[in-house]
């Protein structure tokens, strides 16, 4: 049963675009930003809530741009590269900060981030500063495409690979790694008399979630066509993890789903007033007063209550 | 050099005063309410929004100008007093006892919104009202010109620290804070009405971010973003110093502070990164912050 709703939801998205072309942008970038509230949906598993990964993000979509200028012109090989890339800054930055625990991660989070934002935003002569990096539209295995045609291509790729991917990651999560995450959040040091290396079972999971918000921030990079700082913000890491809770406790179609609410919240509320995040707040708010199992939570309900 | 690095090293300890101010309100939130409240930013730039607004009101109507000094003080009364008991009693407190993932959420929840509603009744064009950094002039000292709007910046600091640090050990209001922090419950059980201390506190910290951000406007002005970046400062400052140190939180301030002078002064590019690479280097080793530890008392 789920599997088929999972389906029919899946095959709604692809068809979407064609009733409707102006949703084709938002619902790419909703793809992107949930493949980067699935990596910290992730950790928080573990409960590991990280105010940081819009670095990632960020890191993967520079990663692009500065491919992208050095001559690497293929959409499949810059995003496996960028995404890569993504990783390789997760095990740097994982290496360390999974030591850490409850605010003291969160706060290293944000310390490493705002680093990276900081330096993105002033090294002008790298980066572009706050200006940001051009990302150019890429040729797609050898064919060279006009933009309105790459940006489908990229929005029926994004699907393809949130399927994929997205159960993928449901399989790592159900595997004895994935489950010793949530075990890590009960009771870690039962775990390591268990023999299980806690800190390893951490930075697996901090690598792939790293590697999700990579691939999230390239598809965002190529969507939006520009890479800037505020791609790395605290805020937008703020908004990655309320993504995550919106998505609620749901797994892998939770973070999607909160994503796509989120986006579609967001072109709603754009044409009726400016102030939009003062909803998402509001919006926000409720959710955890009210639904604490999040969006996913209503649908979920009856599976829930069957177990 | 000297002429070169004292001008400098003004302008940063004054920029780190006013971060300490939010900073301070952070710390001590957190250590009564324990939780860290990511609106608090908001607040440091809602009180340079009301301060700008009187300040501008004040030079309108040709008032003697130096009610602007009043106005600077009372705005961030006027924000304690509206915003403290509101937020606290509205929001924060369905969050005690909650994981620190539902409290940094609520309270992020409530930055999105205080965020807008500063853009709905302020604008969003910049306010810069300097009366006040116009009165007080200028002195020069060994050929050093500088602005004494800015020792009295880094004065309000020191008076700050001591005025809290008396409050906490030498009032009845304090003894019951530390009460409070101490042991929450066994204070609720003798008889210590803790709600009422965690309305002040919150209060208090609310009163200092506004004072902060009240006091910014003369010197920086204010801007839509102001509260985004003041959060993050404060919050590093925060933590170099160790949450709910108000000590720690003053001398973290200076070591922001004198980091960013040595940026400027070594590689001026980076001086936006120097508070973050503090704060990194500081809690890769004392994830507790300089002067926090894991069980002491943490006020």
């Amino acid at each position: 049963m789920p599997t088929i709703l999972a389906a029919a939801a899946v095959l709604m998205l692809a068809v979407l675009p064609v009733a409707a072309p102006w949703l084709q942008f938002v619902l790419t970038l909703a793809i992107a930003k949930g493949f980067a509230a699935l990596g910290v949906a992730v950790l928080l598993r573990a409960g590991l809530i990280s105010i940081g990964h819009a670095m990632f993000f960020a890191a993967s979509a520079y990663g692009v741009a500065f491919l992208a200028r050095a001559g690497v012109n293929d959409l499949g090989l810059l995003l496996i590269l960028s995404v890569l890339a993504g990783a390789l800054v997760g095990a740097v930055a994982g290496s360390f900060l999974v030591r850490y625990r409850a605010i003291f991660f969160a706060m290293l989070n944000l310390a490493v981030s705002m680093v990276f934002y900081a330096l993105c935003a002033k090294l002008y002569g790298i980066t572009g500063g706050t200006d940001g990096m051009p990302v150019p539209v890429p040729t797609v295995f050898g064919v060279v495409l006009g933009e309105p045609a790459f940006k489908s291509v990229l929005f029926y790729l994004s699907l393809g690979l949130m399927v994929f991917v997205g159960v993928a990651v449901q399989r790592y999560l159900n595997s004895p790694l994935g489950h010793a995450l949530s075990a890590v959040h009960t009771n870690e040091i039962r775990l390591e008399y268990l023999g299980i290396p806690v800190w390893a079972v951490l930075l697996i999971a901090y690598v792939i979630s790293a590697a999700l918000a990579g691939l999230g921030g390239a598809i965002a990079g190529f969507a939006i066509g520009r890479v800037v700082p505020d791609f790395a913000f605290w805020t937008a890491s703020g908004h990655l993890v309320l993504i995550a809770v919106l998505g609620g406790i749901g797994g892998v179609p939770g973070a999607f789903i909160g994503a796509l609410f989120l986006e579609l919240l967001h072109s709603a509320a754009v044409t009726v007033t400016d102030s939009w995040n003062l909803i998402v707040g509001m919006t926000l708010i409720i959710v955890i007063m009210f639904m604490p199992q999040g969006v996913y939570g209503l649908f979920a309900r009856k599976e829930a209550s069957s177990l | 050099m000297s002429n070169a690095i004292i001008p400098l090293l003004l302008d940063s300890l004054a920029s780190a005063a006013l971060i300490f101010f939010a900073a301070v309100g952070l710390t001590l939130v957190f250590s009564v309410l324990r939780v860290l409240n990511v609106a608090h930013g908001s607040l440091y730039s809602i009180g340079g929004y009301v301060a700008a607004s009187i300040c501008l009101f004040i030079a309108s109507r040709q008032l003697n100008p130096y009610l602007s000094f009043a106005a600077l003080l009372f705005s961030a009364v006027l924000v304690a007093a509206i915003f403290g008991p509101l937020i606290e009693r509205g929001l924060v407190r369905w969050t005690y006892g909650k994981s620190e993932a539902v409290q940094i959420l609520v309270t992020f929840g409530l930055f999105l919104i205080l965020e807008d509603l500063q853009r709905v009744i302020f604008g969003v064009q910049s306010f810069y009202e300097d009366a006040p950094m116009r009165l007080l002039g200028t002195s020069s000292i060994g050929g050093v010109v500088y602005l004494n709007y800015q020792i009295v910046l880094i004065g309000m600091a020191v008076v700050v620290v001591i005025g809290l640090r008396l409050l906490i050990n030498h009032t009845r209001l304090g003894r019951l804070i530390t009460a409070v922090v101490t042991d929450r419950e066994m204070a609720q059980s003798i008889g210590i009405d803790t709600n009422r201390i965690f309305i002040l506190a919150f209060s208090l910290g609310v009163f200092l971010a506004a004072l902060g951000g009240a006091l910014a406007t003369p010197t920086s002005g204010i801007a839509p973003g102001l509260g985004a970046d003041t959060m993050v400062l404060a919050f590093a400052v925060a933590a170099i110093g160790g949450l709910g140190q108000i000590e720690g939180a003053a001398v973290a301030s200076l070591i922001v502070g004198l980091a960013r002078v040595l940026a400027i002064y070594l590689a001026p590019s980076l001086d936006a990164v120097a508070p973050y690479a503090a704060m990194l280097a500081v809690l890769l080793i004392r994830p507790y912050g300089l002067f926090g530890s894991v069980t002491a008392r943490r006020i």
